[in-house]
Formats: C-alpha cells, sequence, structure tokens
C-alpha cells in the first residue's frame, strides 16, 4: 500500500501539451476516480503513473520513491485495461499467475495465489478456460484476478467496464467497490461515466484538457463545484446555468436577477462581483419545484418526461432560454402551460460570466 | 419451376467445379508430367510427350531413372546440403528477422523509424546487383573454426547460410503483423514485470504462428531455389546444393528421364515442409484476447 503524489506533471509530444502541471496527492489505501471528457487527458495521465507514458517533466512519487524514470515492472503496480488485455494464447490460471511466473515463483505458491483470486472473484471454475471462451464479464474478472494476485501497492484502472452492457457494469462497479473495501489498497480508477465516479471514489480529480479542474469527494464537488465545468459535468440531468445581471452586493451575499428571475440572494464566494456584472446561475434541476405561490423563476412547459419516480419537466424561461427541472414525483403538465418554479437559494451556485476560473481543493 | 431451379443450381455447380478442377489440373499437370517422365525411358518419354500418354503411367515403365541419376550425381549429397543450408537459415532468420520487427514496433528508440526505411529500401535491390561485392567480401572473411583462425568462407555451408539469415522482406512481414497485435498485451505483459525478452517469448512469438509459418514458407523456398549464390561460392561438390546440381545432368548427352527423376526427387522436400506448414498454419490461428 502506498500512497501517490504528482506535483507539477507534465506531458508533452513535440509542442502538443497533454498534461499541463497537475498536482494531485492520493492517500493511501484511497480509492481516486480521474473523470473528464474524452481527450481530457485522464488516461494519458494514468498510463504514466503505471510507466507505459514517459513524463516529460515534474514528480511522480510512489510512496517515497520518486519513479519517474522506473520501467513499470517496478513501481509496483497492477493495471486492468479496458479491453482486458488478457493473453489469448494462455488459459485463466496462466493469465492470473503471468506475474508470478516471471517473477519466478514457486509452483505451490502460484497455485495457492491464483486460488485466492479466484475464490474472491468467484471464478474457481473458469481456470482452465481459455480466454476465447470466456463471456466480457469474465474476461473482466480474469484481467482483475491477474492485477490482485501479485499483491501491488498501487492498482490502476483504465475504463475497465466501458466495454461492458448496462446491468452488468452496475455488477461489476459493485464488486470493485467491495474489492477495494477487502484489500484496502490504493486504487486509480479513469472513467468517463460520472455514475462510476460518484459511486466508487473516495476522491474524484475532474480533469479538462490536461488540467485539474477540482479535487475533492464526490458530495463535495457535487454540493460546491468550483467552476461551470465542474458543475455542468458532475450530476444528470446537469445543472440548468441561467445568465443573471448582479444587483447588489452585501458582503458575502450578492443578489441577482434576469427577466424570468426575480431577485433573490445567493453566496458570492466565486465572485469577486459587483454591481452590473453579467454572472451565472447554476441551478441543479433536482433541487427545483413548482412553486405553490409566485415561485422565484418565469416560464413555461416546453416538454415533459415521467420516468415514473420523476418527472423531468423542459421549461421555456420567459427570456427564451431553456431549462430543466427534475420533480421528485409523478405530474402531469400541458405543454404551453405557464410554470412558476421554486429553490432555496443555499443550493444555488453563483459563478463569474467567463466561469473558466479553476481551483485545485484538496 | 422448382425443377428449372434445381437444374440450374445443379448447371452452376457442376460448372463452378468444371472451372476449378480446369484450375487445378493446370497446376498439377506439370509435376504428373515429371514424375511420369521419370519413370520412362527416353525414347518413349520424348515420343509421349506429344500427346496425353506424357501424363500417364504407361508403356515401359521402371525406377531405373532413379538408379542413372544416383550414379551420375551425388544427389544424396546435394540433397542433403541443401535441406541442411535451407533449414538453418530458415530457424536463424525466423529469430533473427522476427526479434529486429519486435524491436521494431515494440520497443521505442530513436532512429528505428530511418533504420526501418533504410531496411525496407533493400527489397528493391535484386540480389544480382550486390552479389559481386559479396563475394568479394565473404572471400576475406576471417573465421574461427577447428583449423584455428582462416580467412576466406568459399566452399562452406556458413557462406551460403550467414548472408541470407537477415533480410528486409522477412523482417518486414513481421513488422507488419506485430504493428496488428494488440498493443495493450505488450503494455500488460510490461506492467507485470516481463522484460522486453520476456514478452518476445512468452507473448509475442506464440501468438505468430500464421506470420511465423508465412515467412518460413516464403524464406524456404528462396533458399531451396538458391542456383547463383552457391554456383559463386562453392568449388567442391561437397558443399553444392541441388539446383546447382542440376548442371550435373545436362553435360555431354542429356538424359530426359534422368533429370526428371533428379527434379522429382529433389521436388519431394519442398511439398513435405509444405504440407506440414500448412498443418501448422490453420492450427495456429490465434484466437484474440482483446474484446472485439
Amino acid at each position: 500500500m502506498a500512497r501517490i503524489s504528482l506535483k507539477n506533471v507534465r506531458k508533452s509530444y513535440g509542442a502538443t501539451h497533454v498534461i499541463k502541471g497537475v498536482d494531485i496527492e492520493i492517500e493511501d489505501g484511497e480509492f481516486c476516480v480521474f473523470v473528464g471528457p474524452s481527450g481530457c487527458g485522464k488516461s494519458t495521465l494514468l498510463r504514466m503513473i503505471a510507466g507505459l507514458e514517459d513524463i516529460t517533466s515534474g514528480e511522480l512519487r510512489i510512496g517515497e520513491t520518486l519513479v519517474n524514470d522506473l520501467p513499470p515492472k517496478d513501481r509496483g503496480v497492477a493495471m486492468v485495461f479496458q479491453s482486458y488485455a488478457i493473453f489469448p494464447h494462455m488459459t485463466v490460471c496462466e493469465n492470473v499467475a503471468f506475474g508470478l511466473t516471471i517473477a519466478g515463483a514457486s509452483k505451490e505458491e502460484k497455485e495457492a495465489k491464483v486460488a485466492e483470486a479466484a475464490r474472491i472473484l468467484q471464478m474457481e471454475h473458469l481456470l482452465d478456460r481459455r480466454p476465447s471462451q470466456l463471456s466480457g464479464g469474465q474476461r473482466q474478472r480474469v484481467a482483475i484476478g491477474r492485477a490482485i494476485v501479485r499483491k501491488p501497492q498501487v492498482f490502476l484502472f483504465d475504463e475497465p467496464l466501458s466495454n461492458l452492457d448496462a446491468a452488468l457494469r452496475m455488477d461489476m462497479r459493485m464488486e470493485i467497490g467491495r474489492l477495494h473495501q477487502q484489500l484496502g489498497a490504493s486504487m486509480i480508477y479513469v472513467t468517463h461515466d460520472q455514475v462510476e465516479a460518484m459511486t466508487l471514489a473516495d476522491k474524484i480529480v475532474v480533469l479538462k484538457d490536461g488540467q485539474v479542474m477540482q479535487i475533492g469527494a464526490p458530495m463535495d464537488l457535487y454540493h460546491d463545484p468550483a467552476n461551470l465545468f465542474v458543475a455542468g459535468f458532475l450530476g444528470a440531468p446537469s445543472m440548468n446555468f441561467v445568465k443573471v445581471t448582479v444587483q447588489g452586493v452585501n458582503g458575502n451575499k450578492v443578489l441577482v436577477s434576469n427577466a424570468a428571475l426575480d431577485p433573490v440572494e445567493v453566496s458570492g464566494k466565486r465572485g469577486p462581483f459587483k454591481v452590473g456584472d453579467q454572472a451565472i446561475l447554476g441551478l441543479r434541476p433536482q433541487y427545483l419545484s413548482v412553486a405553490e405561490g409566485a415561485g422565484r423563476l418565469h416560464g413555461s412547459v416546453a416538454l415533459t418526461e415521467r420516468l415514473g419516480s420523476e418527472t423531468v419537466v423542459e421549461v421555456t424561461l420567459k427570456d427564451g432560454s431553456p431549462l430543466i427541472a427534475a420533480l421528485s414525483h409523478d405530474a402531469v403538465f400541458d405543454i404551453g402551460s405557464q410554470m412558476n418554479l421554486e429553490f432555496d437559494p443555499a443550493q444555488a451556485h453563483l459563478f463569474p460570466e467567463d466561469g473558466t476560473a479553476t481551483s485545485s481543493r484538496h | 419451376m422448382a425443377m428449372i431451379s434445381a437444374d440450374n443450381r445443379g448447371l452452376r455447380l457442376a460448372t463452378r467445379y468444371a472451372v476449378l478442377v480446369l484450375i487445378a489440373l493446370i497446376f498439377i499437370f506439370p509435376l504428373v508430367f515429371m514424375v511420369m517422365s521419370s519413370l520412362k525411358p527416353d525414347q518413349q518419354l520424348l515420343q509421349d510427350s506429344g500427346s496425353l500418354r506424357a501424363f500417364l503411367p504407361v508403356g515401359d515403365i521402371s525406377l531405373s531413372n532413379y538408379f542413372a541419376a544416383f550414379q551420375r550425381a551425388p544427389v544424396g549429397t546435394f540433397v542433403f546440403n541443401s535441406v541442411l543450408v535451407t533449414g538453418v537459415t530458415v530457424v536463424l532468420s525466423l529469430l533473427v528477422c522476427s526479434a529486429a520487427a519486435f524491436a521494431f514496433v515494440f520497443v521505442g528508440w530513436k532512429g528505428r523509424d530511418v533504420l526501418l526505411s533504410i531496411l525496407l529500401a533493400t527489397l528493391i535491390l535484386p540480389f544480382e546487383t550486390i552479389a559481386i561485392p559479396l563475394l568479394m567480401m565473404v572471400a576475406h572473411l576471417p573465421w574461427l573454426g577447428m583449423d584455428g583462425l582462416t580467412w576466406g568462407w568459399l566452399n562452406s555451408y556458413r557462406v551460403q547460410i550467414v548472408p541470407f539469415i537477415a533480410d528486409g522482406l522477412t523482417v518486414f512481414l513481421f513488422v507488419q503483423y506485430f504493428k496488428d497485435l494488440p498493443g495493450e498485451l505488450i503494455e500488460a505483459a510490461r506492467v507485470e514485470g516481463a522484460s522486453w525478452f520476456q514478452i518476445y517469448r512468452r507473448i509475442v512469438m506464440p501468438l505468430s504462428g500464421p506470420i511465423l509459418a508465412t515467412a518460413a514458407i516464403l524464406k524456404f523456398l528462396v533458399m531451396y531455389n538458391q542456383y547463383l549464390w552457391p554456383l559463386m561460392v562453392t568449388q567442391a561438390e561437397g558443399y553444392r546444393p541441388v539446383m546447382v546440381g542440376l548442371q550435373y545432368f545436362f553435360q555431354l548427352n542429356v538424359a530426359w528421364g534422368e533429370v526428371m527423376a533428379y527434379l522429382s526427387l529433389i521436388t519431394v522436400p519442398v511439398l513435405a515442409f509444405y504440407l506440414y506448414l500448412q498443418k501448422a498454419f490453420i492450427a495456429s490461428i490465434a484466437s484474440t484476447g482483446v474484446k472485439g
């Protein structure tokens, strides 16, 4: 087990900068998820930690050791690939034992450790099979088995569930979570699926264009996003962004409004804001409710989706901009009917208009 | 209607088979002609050659041409030399060229693209252009053997083997095949602690059955059919291969029956090798371990 520390880590291919100075601390035994859109550099960062990509500059430490120039085999890491990467010419047993065979382990030791891994992953009956005889989920188990059998300091997962169908993905997600509790090892997990990130992580690192947008516990990121990108990326349906004008500033409180929004006082901690500024008000669809009185936001119903447990309503605000409300009950609305919405100002997030301010919170 | 369509199907099938049989016959006739002629005395052979009898075992059939061929030339020595030179070259070539291709494809090092381009450029050079410089070189190379240090490689097996171990075409074949292997298999093995050599031996080679068979067949044919080079570098009968041996049958009076007998004999190793590898080729088609 070990902590992993990245200090100002950069990666360039010629003039193209892929990772632009990343600082991350991952504690011993922590489950850390790198999340971000395609091309944000999350997989590259993971491969740099694995030793499969060179580090252009910066420091990468696993435990106390500076591993920048160590080959993958000397880093004490195990990796599970998106394509599973199990060796097609070997049986499941030989695949799982591969690392031990390379390390020169005795036959008894290999048998004992493979049996242990097979028991943990419930695949004892598969050991004599060839990869071509396995389903996608079973192949993924073999890949995980190969990773856990060597008892590495750090586990690296590169989008391990993206090739599985939805039902199996949920099962395997829970299994990986259970595995983390069982093994207590540090794990780094790359995904573009925010559900995986939210459910598995102790710590989420949100990346965009090779830069860290925010680091924190899943709920901290959800409830207190540092910038527009994180706010929009986490949560489904994603956060509504309403353009507003600052009407007044009172200490840390900012009074905002627009044509569809009655003046409301919200926290201005991501400021500074001054009177007359344009700003963005972030409202999670789940925190909007139909007002019993006049409400704060005014528009008309454009579309409704009834999902049984909740109703997703698309509202066209008075100023013409769209807004999504996820109501936690089944409800019927007429298209075009007037709708007034209410929200708790404490749950609203005010961002400067450019929204690009980044912050790293450890 | 049904009858007509059934007839049509039958006719189509018959036509298809007829065409296939015709093509097969075109390919097999020279071989049949060779083997049948080897069993006939020269006079009958020449008489038959204008008719279909040339492809049939009719008339005065015997193995006497084979006995005569063995008397005219050291056939056993020639076949042994060819099989030895070809066998050793094929094995060493597969090892060296696959290792080179492995380094080109999987191991990152400076200048590999340039070097690969230069190597591939050698493909356009016909052997004849380098034959004389190569001859002058091997004539002066040192060798540390049983007799101590000697100079010049002429009249030996090594002079027929060493220059042909590494070649651009075989490296190119392996490079193309390796590029199609899933890179994540190699990366997974690296993370698991395997050295480059272990990855080559335990992962890449076991997955390379089809290309090993293909490269082996191509190399075998080139080596077994060597004529110009062994003619240049071997004067002693004891080191000469089968193709050079063919000369022995065209001195003074040409006995066509003996020529055919000799050709039949030297074709056997080629057919045996091909049939053996064809089986290996089919057996070794690897299923992929990567989701696809």
